[in-house]
């Protein structure tokens, strides 16, 4: 038998009373392996304003490119501390920073590996769904190989790209904009 | 290398478009550019499980969460997660949100002149079973104003949040109740175009669930996407 997933509707204004309770903005605990990294950026929308109700999940596979998740059988070690789920919510400012460690590379569409990526799912008032993005990092040369980002035109990459920091070589920053010139690319997973 | 089974594709209408011009939040936040359609990798057919010990054994009675009882009608709203090709998904992570019965979030922004409840969060989460299903004991919520246009009323609701067994199947909906005058006029659940979509978000009473002298039970299932094929199973 057939069935028809549920309609998606608006997280609305006061989400935050139901996601706080799972709020991760470190998604590593020592004894982790991997290149310790933080992300910081801003949420903002069409008028340039930022976004004060925002909140991001991220899924990501470990430093071996390992999700622990049990439909990934790849031959790589699980880190047992290491799960990849973060949930990070903005502040007034519209601002948000989460930390956790760069991901291997993972298996792609073309028989390739994709770039090190963070999946990333975009909650706010206004939103009737999520909004689904990637963050790709900096200085990384499998990214010119890998097959999503060159699904997207070259012009926009680079909001896909998290970007290096003066002065501290562990903290990127990444924004989410909503639209306008600089608009981030987001995917269209059919939801 | 192994393909990749891909989650299916909605059927036109019975999912919300980002931009909706009678829904005026939409308006500024709504994405302007055409998305990416992608295929599916391994990272969005994997995604976080949680464990059920996650969740605390209080979470799922949002009645028994401070010392006294919360004012309004107590109801129990139960119902199974499954996916499109009725599976049931157990240890899913259900939550859930809403106002109390004055139509009052208990959120620093909702300025509405309802009163707060001492006795209640709105705040509630549950893992399902084996069979998929899930229970929560609640309150009914109130109907409130917002400032979408003049005169303006949410239908009473309460807000539902699953993860489901990838990424791809991460899904945030409300769920209504049944007979409520105020359904046909809201710009957000008018936003899936679809009616027979839209109108699966409300309840049915259930008096398989009513429990006499205590609570009306309300039912309502979350269907979560289910994958095309699946070839990597016997």
């Amino acid at each position: 038998m057939s069935l028809q997933a549920t309609t998606s509707q608006t997280v609305g204004p006061f989400f935050r009373i139901g996601f706080q309770w799972l709020t991760r903005d470190n998604l590593v605990d020592e004894g982790v392996s991997g290149e310790r990294v933080a992300i910081q950026g801003r949420v903002v929308d069409g008028d340039g304003s930022p976004v004060p109700d925002a909140i991001l999940e991220i899924w990501q596979a470990n430093a071996h490119g390992k999700y622990a998740h049990p439909d990934d059988t790849q031959d790589k070690p699980l880190e047992p501390a290491f799960d990849g789920f973060g949930r990070v919510p903005v502040n007034r400012e519209g601002m948000f920073r989460f930390a956790t460690i760069k991901p291997g590379p993972v298996p792609g569409p073309n028989g390739k590996e994709q770039a090190p990526h963070l999946l990333v799912s975009v909650f706010m008032r206004g939103l009737q769904r999520r909004l689904v993005t990637r963050i790709y990092f900096p200085d990384e040369p499998r990214s010119a190989e890998d097959f999503i980002l060159n699904l997207v035109e070259p012009a926009r990459r680079s909001t896909l790209i998290a970007k290096k920091t003066a002065g501290d070589v562990a903290l990127l920053e990444w924004n989410v904009v909503l639209q306008g010139p600089e608009e981030t690319v987001f995917f269209d997973l059919g939801l | 290398m192994k393909s990749v089974a891909a989650y299916r594709t909605p059927d036109p209408g019975t999912q919300p478009s980002h931009l909706h011009s009678s829904y005026i939040s939409s308006l500024k936040r709504a994405p302007t550019k055409p998305q990416v359609l992608i295929p599916y990798t391994l990272s969005e057919v994997t995604g976080p499980l949680f464990r059920p010990e996650i969740v605390a054994p209080q979470a799922s009675d949002l009645t028994r969460q401070h010392s006294g009882e919360p004012l309004g009608e107590r109801i129990i709203v139960s119902g199974r997660v499954l996916d499109e090709n009725s599976r049931p998904l157990a240890d899913t992570l259900v939550e859930i949100w809403q106002a109390n019965a004055a139509g009052r979030y208990l959120h620093e922004i909702d300025q509405h002149k309802a009163p707060l409840d001492p006795n209640f969060t709105g705040c509630g989460q549950a893992v399902t079973d084996a069979e998929g299903r899930y229970r929560f004991v609640t309150i009914r919520p109130g109907e409130y104003p917002w400032r979408n246009h003049y005169n303006a009323w949410r239908p009473a609701h309460i807000h539902f949040s699953v993860f489901g067994p990838a990424f791809a199947t991460r899904l945030v909906t409300q769920m209504y109740f049944p007979g409520d005058p105020l359904i046909p006029f809201d710009p957000i659940f008018n936003c899936t175009a679809d009616e027979k979509a839209r109108n699966r978000l409300i309840s049915l009473f259930d008096w398989d669930t009513t429990m006499p002298d205590y609570a009306l039970g309300y039912r309502f299932d979350l269907i979560l996407r289910g994958r095309e094929a699946t070839p990597m199973e016997e």
